[in-house]
């Protein structure tokens, strides 16, 4: 064949230059530090700490922070995903499924991939919270239940693997875990009745390698905890990022609200393992312990929070432990490696349970279920805390928490022919229509608060004009950021709570940020509306 | 043989092949068909569509006519039309023109015949051996991302598409394809395919496979550059052409889907 110098010279080239861009090594997502200014995963480490090491922003500079760059999804859905970003570039996901990568430094646009899922249900927007990567290779769970995996310097596919059966209301919208050689993914459809599990994928060919299922199945220890063929249809779905523990080779996931969320009369029992968190080893999906928050629930507390794990002192002595907001208004600490109850309280008002057993059940408080007459239910349906992640930093030993506070609802038996008062909605999960409480779901608001891991004390508290979605970002600056539905974006002191700099950004905020470094230069970026904002000195 | 008197190889390889076919424009060269898809693409392309087939019956991108015409047959309707049809005369147009159009149209019914030839298997193997396209191109994740990848490109490309762009690569580039070329100010020359531009910036896939963005201001030249993927021609046989065409319709992607 007749070559041209010029082709030569391509050719040669390509040969010599295999060089890094996008190559994430499994040891890296182990020891992220290692790449300070990258932002390897969902919430940059294993432990879910979402801190980073950067510090160029601090607690003295953080008011001169100044916009760089907006990126505007088409999309009108919840911008919910967290940006990775991998030695200058940017990936996110603009809603549903398509994953585009940026410039990192200027915000404009390398590729986009487009995936154009097949008509699925989803209980709360066609929503995606953001993408994981191992070697050249992004993961992305889809709407229509598919797991994707995208060549990060081309974009195009390189295969794709149905998880679930979308007509049969199954849905992705959480971010992909990836450890070692695997891809783990659940998904969403608890509110429709599937039979939630947790799946794990080989990385480079997508193979299932195996599943667990978070309702047990007849013969299974823990099916005894539905009554007749209840745990067909359970849901107890997985929609939210997990963490990992090397040392212990666990992963960790929260599950979802059993299934009719609002009625237990046709699930009677505690509807293992349901509302609960999942160790499992990693290799094999065994499981090895759990822990349920809300046994038999009838509230819709979903347990799908980000685990956040932590070395800290208990007692005077070294633990590791598991912290956990709940969506149902408790605060937990749990020892990681045996799943043992060390410490659980409500951080908002709880008026469905008013104590714990030694081994931390919830002592339930009678007739705190629909009732013809109606049930005030405090925290809200919502929750305390939704999905959106919380934050750990090392240097200030504080748990940060972004959540709602006097939240309630009026759970009325029945449904009615029509909707009654302001915001009044009518379910179908379960025989209940919610009414606001007041009339009026303003009446919650915002906080963002530190709380001590070992005490579970608040040490301060900044309050929101309006009540939150948004997840929070701790740095070595001693900087943390969160921001609220009414679109402010702000920046607290790490030890105090002082506001440093706020900035509105026209949008709700209902992602959490990160940060990371190109050429020196550190960036914070989050999402807001339909856009992704990106800050620098 | 002089260059513009040199007949196609593969155009007259596929003449020989397909003996029931009409007497082709046995004379038409490169330039001849390529004048011809131009002339069609301005005097025929608004009535039968820029692939010819959008008038019932006849396909003309795929050399399906209502009658066996001859070369000179469709050239006199090219110029005269068909009277009491829809199709009308043109006459300002030279019998050169109709006959380069004539040359186009039956340029591109072999070419889809000859994608219906070939061995997928054999062009498996001159992709990654003696025609070197693996250097450039990925399948399935496998070889180089500097052009295009190609996993998916017989869902994409018609075989005559496909064939076009192995003969003559610079002939029809996709936007998303089109290599660019940057020099910094101190003198670095950056080469890659194209991925974005605007007012201040580029953003290029680079010849190391690497995801790359220039302040134009940091730019001391930028602009197109022809692409590096050299012809087929005179350097595969036309049975090694057919072969790889038929193994390149063939990719319809992978994947455990």
């Amino acid at each position: 064949m007749k070559m041209s110098p010029r082709f030569i010279l391509y050719c040669l080239l390509a040969l010599a230059s295999l060089s890094a861009q996008a190559q994430v090594t499994a040891r890296q997502l182990l020891a992220p530090d290692t790449v300070p200014g990258d932002w390897l995963s969902y919430s940059r480490d294993y432990n879910n700490q979402r801190h980073s090491p950067l510090k160029q922003i601090n607690a003295r500079n953080v008011d001169r922070l100044h916009l760089q760059w907006v990126w505007q999804a088409r999309s009108l859905e919840k911008f919910e995903a967290t940006p990775l970003v991998v030695n200058g570039v940017l990936y996110t996901v603009q809603a549903p499924n398509d994953v585009v990568a940026l410039d990192a430094a200027t915000g404009r646009i390398f590729w986009t991939y487009s995936h154009q899922p097949s008509p699925a249900r989803t209980c709360c927007g066609r929503v995606n919270r953001g993408l994981a990567i191992l070697g050249e290779t992004l993961f992305m769970g889809t709407v229509d239940a598919h797991l994707l995996a995208i060549d990060a310097r081309s974009g195009q596919l390189l295969w794709d693997s149905k998880v679930a059966d979308a007509t049969a209301q199954y849905s992705i919208t959480m971010p992909p875990l990836v450890v070692k050689d695997k891809v783990y993914i659940g998904t969403a459809g608890g509110d429709m009745g599937i039979r939630g599990f947790i799946a794990a994928y080989d990385a480079k060919t997508g193979r299932q390698l195996w599943k667990f299922h978070t309702i047990p199945e007849p013969g299974e220890p823990g099916n005894d905890t539905w009554s007749a063929d209840s745990w067909q249809k359970g849901g107890a779905a997985i929609w939210n990022h997990g963490a990992y523990d090397p040392e212990a080779n666990l992963v960790y996931f929260g599950t979802g609200n059993p299934a009719p969320d609002w009625d237990g009369r046709t699930r009677l029992g505690d509807n293992l393992y349901s509302d609960s968190v999942v160790a499992l080893d990693a290799d094999t999906g065994k499981l090895r312990w759990h822990y349920q928050f809300t046994p038999h629930d009838e509230l819709d507390y979903d347990s799908t929070q980000v685990p956040v794990l932590a070395d800290i002192t208990w007692h005077n002595k070294p633990r590791k432990v598991m912290l956990w907001a709940n969506r149902n208004g408790l605060m937990y600490v749990l020892d990681r490696i045996t799943g043992e109850f060390l410490l659980g309280k409500p951080y908002v008002e709880v008026n469905w349970m008013d104590g714990f057993d030694a081994q931390g059940r919830p002592h339930r408080v009678p007739g705190m279920v629909p009732t013809p007459q109606g049930t005030l239910v405090r925290p809200h349906v919502h929750g305390a805390i939704n999905w959106a992640p919380p934050a750990y930093s090392p240097r200030t030993g504080l748990f940060y928490v972004a959540h709602w506070e006097h939240s309630g609802i009026v759970a009325i038996e029945g449904q009615f022919p029509q909707s009654v008062g302001i915001n009044a909605r009518q379910t179908t999960m379960g025989d209940v229509t919610l009414e606001p409480f007041l009339n009026n779901e303003d009446e919650a608001r915002g906080v963002i608060r530190a709380y001590d891991p070992a005490t579970l004390k608040p040490r301060w508290e900044y309050a929101l004009g309006n009540i939150t979605w948004g997840g929070m970002l701790s740095t070595a600056g001693d900087v943390v950021f969160g921001g609220g539905k009414d679109g402010y974006f702000v920046a607290l002191d790490a030890k105090t709570g002082r506001l440093l700099w706020k900035a509105a950004l026209g949008g709700q905020v209902n992602a959490g940020a990160m940060s990371y470094a190109v050429n020196g230069k550190q960036y914070i970026a989050i999402a807001a509306g339909a856009a992704l904002f990106v800050f620098a000195l | 043989m002089p260059r513009a008197m040199r007949v196609s190889p593969l155009i007259a390889w596929l003449c020989l092949l397909c003996g029931s076919l009409p007497a082709v424009a046995q004379h038409a060269t490169g330039s001849d068909v390529f004048s011809g898809e131009q002339a069609f693409q301005s005097y025929c392309a608004n009535c039968h569509g820029k692939t010819g087939n959008q008038i019932a019956n006849v396909d003309l991108g795929h050399g399906l006519f209502r009658k066996p015409y001859s070369d000179e047959d469709l050239a006199n309707i090219v110029m005269k039309g068909i009277p009491a049809t829809a199709m009308p005369a043109t006459p300002n147009m030279s019998a050169e023109q109709a006959t380069q159009i004539v040359a186009y149209l039956r340029s591109r019914a072999l070419l889809k015949d000859m994608g219906q030839g070939g061995d997928a298997l054999r062009g498996k193997a001159l992709f990654a051996g003696k025609g070197q396209c693996i250097s450039c191109h990925r399948i399935d994740g496998e070889g180089s991302r500097l052009g295009p990848d190609l996993s998916r490109i017989g869902l994409l490309r018609s075989t005559d598409q496909i064939a076009t762009s192995l003969l003559d690569p610079d002939r029809e580039v996709q936007p998303n394809n089109r290599s660019y070329s940057v020099t910094t100010r101190d003198g670095t020359r950056i080469s890659g395919r194209l991925l974005n531009h605007d007012a201040f910036t580029v953003q290029l896939l680079d010849t190391s496979e690497q995801l790359r963005s220039f302040e134009k201001t940091d730019l001391r030249s930028e602009g197109f550059i022809p692409s590096p993927m050299p012809s087929t021609r005179g350097t595969l046989s036309d049975q090694e052409l057919t072969d790889l065409v038929r193994y390149l319709a063939s990719l319809r992607g992978s994947g455990n889907k």
